[in-house]
């Protein structure tokens, strides 16, 4: 909403600089986003002229050159506008003035005619578009005298981000019962206090009638009809007003319109009433694909819930929103029928998002208007209509209205301003305030009897909303304590373990050496193809979005390995060659989520989420892990590498990953492996398929993606109770056995712990071997073990016997030891 | 014969102490000490002589041995030690040279810091932390936050939904949780709550996915003070103990009074103007910095969690929302939002 300030003075002069007025609204709660200059940023140097003679260019058929008296004498000034004439008294610019723009105006030379001076077009002065000739101005006014008496130039101008529950702030008027409530600068009479004389032949109703089918939808509908209209363009006051408010003037009846909505809040519709068969309207909701052409000249398909103002042939206008061509007002006009009605907001702001179509009246009747602003803009529209378009007002308005709502009444309890605000506003100070802001009070003891005007009934609606005008009016920077909750002290917050859990499991992998990446949660819906997932595959049915911002962020991801891969490939891109990330995030799956675990949620509310949204760790490598070095190049990670680092992200919570061989599509099928902790399956780990990594332009790339909950559930850290492990030592022995290849080393490690029972405490693989002397298809393994008991010192013959238990559990998965 | 000895015991005393290397020591010792020694041959004699004899010169004997051995002992310590000090001198390296690379070191990504930070922050003024889903119900996002259906409210933020399911949604800010939470938890109530959020617009200052940290307190007597006070403690966790916080109204659906939050630029310390008398570029001049949504829980939204204990005449608080890329924009001069989610390796280690 733009602001001229000299029309807002009209109403309530703060007597300030319009950029203290502003910072003073933006501190009560009227977001002004910047104060502009509209037209020369200076009124120096511009004057009223009389042109004196206008004689064609000795040398340029378009120019002529004029003789202009401005006031200390006479000039000659070249001018190029085809309208210029002896007699005319018009805006001039002598040299130094300051265009538009901040140009310096200089004398110039033009076909070798000295020019002093610029005789000015409205779009010059930016007053309006018109470029076709210069600014004719009233006779009566005297050569020399400054323009500025006529015209505002230089004018300030509010550009005000109006909030959705501030209808009133969409007019003029608003603004200024505003700055008259944080101001007390005192408030104008309402300029719609004064309505028209109707001196008009016979009745409305001789002229129009209205039929309004969906009273609903339209609460009211009010029309006038005006005779003896005179078309033409608006005085100059009028469109330098509405050009500084960012409204391009057409004529003086679509003007006047224009301005009363600026004014008021409240959008007007004219009609050329003769275009109108009978002067008959109709107020309907469309039928399901009915078409229309709007102002804009666009055809329009309308759905069931469009309303409709239609005359004898058909729609004529979208009620609230754009008016159609058949009616609208031209040069030809005579007779108006003004309409001022008032709509149904939702329906309105439905029918715009419907059909992508929003017009300052649409903006407006979203928020819901209250009825009786039809009655103020009906009445300062008519006078206008008068003064300006010399027209005729026929006596009597049609007014089609439903109940209007009564005043809101709303007591205001003292303890409550001091109870939610924490601060004392005096009563009197909350009347003042309130009666400022156009609110009724009746003092009631300590409280207060509010009523809400009809500007405000939507907005202020319960105690509360009067707390926040209070409030605001009063100055919350300048006089709110700042306390803090006593009662959360008492109620101690902090992290839930699997928080501080997930945190470490970051730190964690942080810590190996892995950057943590954020990843996109959309992908596009080809992933989880170039992923090889196949079409049954779950992870290739994501969520889809309904009005994604590109097709390429139109699937929520079902894997974080794609947001991984995309990340390694743009880095990959700039010339990066090794790289090491990880993201903590969370994948989006169809269905509800598991009724509890421990990610479930403290708060899960009562209705059960739309998706199940796991959190996982994943992480992907590529490239040597360390830099390269003189002493030698790391080797690239492989699968053991990071599977290293995956078991050192289970140690550092306190649980052991189990792997078994599994394949996935897009891992490479020898060198994967299913990941799964505390019997729970967790997710996997692989070196990637070569043509997922040929997708992403990569050489080669080593990833594993877990799921959160199990790893969290399995965790003990944090958890641990003391073992002793000093009282009575421990037995160290090796031991290596020879098998058939294929045997896993993870099933020779649980036939030794099978065969240890509890007092073998570890057995950790340290050296594979495979050769010749062991014969074709056999390899060796070489574990480490440990034996402790807690409660006493192990004998060589209590390990001899464990070792032997051993060796009988080894040679039922055909293993013997080497002695 | 005791003569011969202490010739033997001076002779070898003289060129164990001129030794000069250990080998040279070796010989030494295989000379006064070895089997074919002078020496070692006395004592192996010992018995043959006559018994009065035997006594004397064993004893001197052992003594001359014992004295050599300790002698050979301590030259071999003082060998040994500048030897080893030679070599040692010998076995330069370049100091120079890089050292082995270590693995990487990996970086914590901004935003994740930032979130930590506040919500640590708002730990230690007794806050707990919830996280809910991002996929969210029409009703948590918008209706039970009083957007009611049709609401102009809701055009503010431009959604994502879900295809098939016009319900169903991104959500677009995460007060959803506020609802979530107060359904699952009587008052008081005082949580935090971190979280991707989707908005349907994309340029430098805004990006489709960002993320939000939420908080919410009710319990009786709270007030629009308390929320002063809070989020002055929280804004100079963040920024800096010297920051002040200024209130402006405002207006949001779902809290009345509403305010939006700025801070005292701590570039130029609120002055709008840096030492060198230029304009501030992070404030804009204006001294203050737009950090957050604030405001009093609406009653109609507390009236959606009645059931739970909700009374709004009994109970009231405050809620708030602040963009974490924001934060981390303003605290370390990241220009464009967009670049959190490019996870360029060379911006992600810029961050330790």
């Amino acid at each position: 909403m733009k602001v001229p300030y000299s029309w807002l003075r009209e109403y309530c002069d703060p007597g300030v600089a319009p950029e203290e007025l502003a910072e003073r609204l933006v501190m009560t709660g009227t977001e002004v986003e910047r104060v502009t200059i509209a037209g020369p940023p200076s009124a120096e140097s511009f004057v009223v002229g009389k042109v004196l003679s206008a004689e064609q260019h000795p040398d340029a058929d378009r120019l002529r050159v004029c003789a202009v008296d401005v006031g200390d004498g006479e000039r000659t000034i070249v001018c190029g506008a085809p309208n210029v004439a002896a007699g005319q008294t018009v805006a001039v610019a002598l040299p130094g003035a300051r265009m538009p723009g901040g140009e310096k105006l200089r004398k110039a030379m033009l076909r070798g005619v000295a020019s002093e001076g610029m005789i000015l077009a409205a779009d010059e002065l930016e007053v309006g578009d018109d470029h076709d000739g210069i600014l004719v101005l009233d006779e009566g006014l005297s050569a020399g005298a400054p323009l500025s008496e006529v015209l505002p130039l230089a004018e300030p101008v509010l550009e005000i981000e109006v909030t959705p529950n501030r209808v009133d702030c969409f007019g003029v008027h608003g603004v200024a019962r505003e700055v008259h409530a944080i101001s007390a600068a005192p408030l104008a009479a309402d300029p719609w206090a004064q309505d028209a004389a109707a001196e008009g032949q016979g009745e409305v109703s001789d002229y129009a009638s209205v039929t309004v089918e969906v009273p609903d939808l339209c609460p009211r509908f009010t029309a006038r009809v005006f005779t003896e209209v005179e078309i033409g363009p608006s005085p100059i006051w009028l469109r330098a007003r509405l050009a500084a408010a960012g409204q391009r003037p057409i004529n003086n009846v679509v003007d006047i319109t224009n301005y009363v909505m600026l004014l008021t809040a409240q959008p007007l519709h004219a009609f050329d009433l003769d275009k109108v068969p009978g002067g008959a309207l109709t107020v309907r909701v469309a039928a399901e694909g009915e078409k229309m052409t709007t102002l804009d000249d666009v055809e329009r398909t309308l759905d069931a819930e469009t309303v409709l103002v239609c005359d004898g042939n058909g729609p004529s206008g979208i009620a609230g929103i754009m008016g159609g061509q058949v009616s609208e007002v031209s040069a030809e006009t005579t007779r108006v029928l003004l309409e001022v009605a008032n709509w149904n907001g939702t329906n309105i702001l439905r029918t715009s998002r419907q059909l992508g179509l929003r017009s300052e009246a649409s903006s407006r009747f979203e928020k819901q208007l209250h009825p009786v602003l039809c009655w103020r803009a009906q009445a300062i529209a008519s006078r206008l209509m008068l003064e300006i378009c010399g027209a005729k007002l026929v006596p009597g308005t049609i007014d089609v209205v439903g109940e209007i709502p009564e005043p809101r009444r709303i007591r205001l309890r003292a303890a409550r301003v001091k109870g939610l605000l924490g601060m004392t506003v005096a009563q009197a100070d909350q009347v003042s305030y309130l009666e400022r802001l156009g609110f009724g009070v009746e003092v009631d003891g300590e409280d207060l009897e509010v009523e809400v005007p009809p500007d405000r009934h939507y907005d202020v609606t319960r105690e509360v909303d009067l707390i926040e005008e209070v409030a605001r009016v009063h100055g919350i920077d300048e006089h709110l304590p700042t306390t803090l909750p006593a009662v959360a002290r008492t109620v101690g917050g902090g992290l839930t373990r699997e928080q501080r859990l997930c945190r470490r499991a970051e730190d964690g992998l942080r810590d190996l050496g892995f950057d943590q990446a954020v990843g996109w949660s959309f992908t596009d819906p080809g992933e989880p193809g170039r992923l090889r997932i196949p079409d049954d595959d779950p992870r290739a049915d994501p969520v889809l979005m309904s009005n994604p911002l590109s097709e390429d962020q139109s699937a929520m991801r079902t894997m974080v390995l794609g947001s991984l891969l995309d990340i390694a490939s743009r880095n990959v891109a700039r010339g990066v060659d090794r790289l090491a990330l990880f993201e903590a995030g969370s994948v989006y799956l169809r269905g509800a989520p598991p009724a509890d675990g421990p990610l479930a949620g403290a708060f899960r509310g009562k209705i059960s989420a739309p998706a199940t949204e796991p959190l996982r760790f994943a992480a992907l490598a590529l490239g040597p892990l360390a830099a390269r070095s003189w002493r030698g190049d790391a080797e690239a990670v492989d699968f053991f590498a990071l599977k290293g680092d995956l078991e050192a992200l289970a140690r550092q919570l306190g649980a052991e990953f189990a792997f078994a061989p599994a394949a996935e599509p897009f891992l490479h099928p020898g060198r994967a492996a299913a990941v799964s902790v505390g019997g729970e399956a967790a997710g996997w780990i692989g070196e990637l398929h070569p043509l997922v990594c040929r997708a992403w332009d990569l050489d080669a790339a080593v990833a594993f993606e877990v799921d959160a909950a199990p790893l969290l559930a399995a965790a003990s850290a944090g958890e641990e109770t003391y073992e002793d492990v000093t009282t009575f030592p421990a037995a160290y022995q090796d031991l290596a056995v020879v098998l058939p290849t294929e045997v896993a080393a993870t099933t020779v490690r649980e036939a030794i712990l099978a065969g240890g029972g509890e007092l073998l405490r570890s057995a950790d693989v340290f050296d594979l071997f495979e050769g010749a002397q062991l014969g074709e298809g056999r390899k060796s393994l070489a574990l480490s073990l440990e034996f402790r008991a807690p409660d006493r010192t192990l004998t060589d013959a209590e390990v001899t016997g464990l070792r032997d238990a051993i060796k009988a559990t080894l040679e039922k998965i055909g293993g013997t030891l080497r002695e | 014969m005791l003569e011969r000895i202490e010739e033997i015991r001076a002779e070898a005393n003289a060129a164990i102490g001129a030794a000069a290397s250990s080998a040279e020591l070796e010989e030494l010792r295989v000379r006064y000490l070895g089997r074919k020694a002078e020496l070692t041959g006395v004592l192996r004699g010992i018995a043959d002589l006559a018994p009065e004899e035997r006594g004397k010169v064993g004893g001197a004997a052992n003594k001359a041995r014992k004295e050599l051995e300790a002698l050979l002992e301590a030259s071999a310590e003082r060998l040994d030690a500048s030897e080893l000090d030679a070599r040692l001198v010998a076995d330069r390296v370049d100091v120079s040279l890089p050292g082995a690379p270590p693995r990487a070191v990996g970086h914590t990504h901004l935003i994740a810091r930032t979130t930590r930070q506040i919500e640590d922050i708002m730990v230690g003024l007794g806050y707990s932390v919830a996280e809910g889903p991002e996929i969210e119900h029409d009703y948590y996002n918008f209706t039970a936050l009083n957007h009611p259906p049709g609401h102009p409210a809701r055009m503010l933020q431009d959604t994502f939904y879900v295809r098939s399911h016009p319900e169903v949604l991104l959500r677009t800010h995460t007060s959803p949780m506020q609802i979530r939470a107060m359904e699952t938890q009587p008052p008081p109530i005082f949580i935090v709550i971190p979280g991707k959020v989707y908005r349907r617009d994309s340029d430098a200052t805004h990006s489709p996915m960002f993320h939000q940290m939420e908080g919410l307190a009710i319990a009786e007597g709270l007030t629009l003070a308390d929320l002063q006070g809070t989020l002055l403690a929280m804004v100079r966790g963040i920024f800096g103990g010297e920051r002040e916080v200024r209130l402006r109204p405002h207006f949001f659906p779902f809290t009345e009074p509403s305010v939006e939050v700025d801070v005292s630029c701590f570039q130029c310390e609120g002055t709008g103007t840096l030492a060198d008398g230029e304009r501030c570029n992070l404030c804009k001049g204006q001294g203050w910095i737009e950090i957050l949504g604030a405001g009093m829980v609406d009653p109609n939204v507390l009236g959606f969690v009645a059931d739970s204990g909700y009374d709004p005449e009994r109970v009231q608080g405050f809620a708030f929302g602040l963009g974490i890329e924001r934060v981390a924009m303003l605290r370390h001069g990241v220009p464009d939002l967009r670049r959190f989610f490019d996870n360029d390796v060379r911006m992600l280690e810029q961050f330790s």
